[in-house]
């Protein structure tokens, strides 16, 4: 998968789940202070990223996920590895 | 004493999604059955069921919150905020003395179908959605409610299978009436139209397998009736302190003057044969309303439509109002909305609330044969609405467990 396609991915799935708005969806955005997500909402979407690109996320891992950015950057590192 | 009134309504019904269309389907006659839509049915028993129609959840939740809320806390949030929004409290309530009581019989039944399916057919690695729990317990709708206004005071869920919804009413009326709270409230809501909602009560044999006639299917006090319907939906209603409501110039539906919680103490399932919890719940329910048996005008039984039930029922009924029960009239509303299980206490209640409003009597419907166990001499209100001064209304509630509740509205006078 090319990393466009995570990001738009990742990008589709925080919109979704969030119910925010695709603009909203910067790299910069944190989940819980531009995008409006509770501790609840990050673990829902954790698990929606390890569905959608067939991954397992370790909870230490899963805490440091914070923005947007890091949610791509983690998820791309993985589908190189 | 406070007394205690009822200035709001809400209801999503399989006979409408707000009280108007409800009680005009209601008064006509109207037989919410329908084949069920939300599952393939092809290997179970009974293929029929009252589902809600056209309801639209986002007229009353952000699309985000479709897939973290249960059916079941979706009805109480679009039940709730008609009921609260008719009343008009918005304008004038302390937030630390209005309470919710909403109750459901079962609670998020779909939700859990749902994760322990996922568990189940997955690899045994324990990966639950973090919502299951919040949308599962039958609590949350009363939270629900309360955090979209802000309603401080009690919050909680009465749970007594069919008999929920009526003691959630009995609660928020002692609350009330005793001075802990000025207004609440109360109601219930259920979603059990599932695989295993309905393949349970198929194992117990409670539900009509008429699928070949499913929408006559539900015919209480016919000698044909095969088991109930059921339903799903939510109902709610404001009850409030008189002299709150008064000074806010509310709009008064009825007073409540009378509530009972009793238990057979008998049987899992079946109804104690003489009717002894029924009649002792109803005896309750009209002492405390300090009324004379035969002031009653209507009943509105638990009458599921089931063999036993609806017998025992009736007999309590004559044991307990002697020749006054030829005189009042009797109907099942489930003959025409359904089973709702823990919302039934609450949609039957707002029967009674605009029967006394409106001096009529909704039927019952779907009744071609007598049964020569009842009494043909009891008003059943049989297939058509009957015209009548209403000034006193009791209602029926009976669940699995041998839980008992009854409660009675009367004309509003000042």
């Amino acid at each position: 998968m090319s990393t466009t396609n995570i990001a738009e991915k990742v990008t589709q799935i925080i919109v979704d789940k969030l119910g925010c708005d695709e603009a909203q969806v910067k790299p910069e955005a944190s989940f819980t202070t531009d995008l409006g997500a509770d501790s609840l909402d990050i673990v829902e979407l954790v698990m929606e990223f390890e569905n959608q690109f067939e991954m397992s996320i370790p909870d230490d891992k899963a805490e440091q996920i914070q923005t947007v950015g890091d949610a791509i950057s983690f998820i791309e590192q993985a589908h190189k590895g | 004493m406070r007394r205690v009134v009822i200035t709001g309504l809400g209801a999503v019904t399989p006979l409408g999604n707000d009280i108007g269309t409800f009680w005009n389907a209601l008064v006509a006659g109207t037989s919410g059955a329908n084949l069920i839509t939300k599952f393939d049915t092809t290997l179970f028993k009974t293929k029929f069921a009252c589902e809600l129609k056209n309801f639209d959840p986002l007229a009353y939740i952000e699309k985000k919150e479709v897939s973290r809320l249960d059916p079941s806390a979706i009805y109480a949030i679009a039940a709730g905020t008609q009921a609260v929004e008719d009343s008009g409290i918005l304008s004038n309530f302390n937030p630390d003395r209005v309470g919710v009581l909403w109750s459901s019989g079962i609670g998020g039944i779909l939700t859990f179908q749902q994760e322990i399916t996922n568990f189940a057919t997955g690899n045994g690695t324990p990966r639950f959605n973090p919502f299951f729990i919040p949308k599962m317990i039958p609590d949350i709708s009363a939270g629900h409610i309360s955090m979209k206004y802000g309603f401080r005071g009690p919050n909680f869920a009465p749970v007594a299978a069919c008999a929920s919804s009526t003691i959630a009413i009995a609660d928020a009326f002692m609350y009330i009436k005793y001075g802990r709270i000025d207004a609440c409230v109360a109601g219930g809501s259920e979603a059990a139209i599932t695989e295993g909602g309905i393949g349970g009560f198929n194992a117990m044999k409670a539900l009509s397998e008429r699928n070949d006639d499913y929408l006559t299917a539900s015919r209480p006090f016919d000698s044909t009736r095969d088991g109930f319907v059921m339903g799903e939906g939510g109902c709610g209603l404001i009850l409030e302190e008189l002299e709150h409501a008064l000074k806010r110039g509310a709009k008064i539906y009825c007073e409540v003057v009378g509530t009972g919680m009793t238990a057979d103490a008998h049987h899992l399932t079946a109804p104690h044969p003489e009717g002894l919890g029924a009649y002792n719940v109803m005896k309750n329910a009209i002492d405390e309303a300090g009324l004379a048996a035969e002031e009653i005008d209507y009943v509105n039984v638990h009458g599921t439509s089931t063999p036993l039930g609806d017998i025992a029922e009736l007999k309590a009924i004559k044991k307990l109002f002697g020749d006054a029960a030829y005189n009042m009239n009797i109907s099942s509303t489930k003959s025409q909305t359904g089973h709702l299980l823990g919302a039934a206490g609450a949609i039957e209640a707002i029967a009674c609330v605009k029967s006394v409003q409106e001096d009529i009597i909704p039927p019952t419907i779907n009744f071609t044969t007598p049964d020569e166990h009842i009494d043909q001499k009891l008003n059943l209100t049989l297939n058509t609405a009957q015209k009548r001064t209403v000034n006193t209304a009791l209602s029926n509630t009976f669940g699995f467990g041998g839980h008992n509740a009854s409660a009675v509205f009367k004309k509003f006078k000042g």
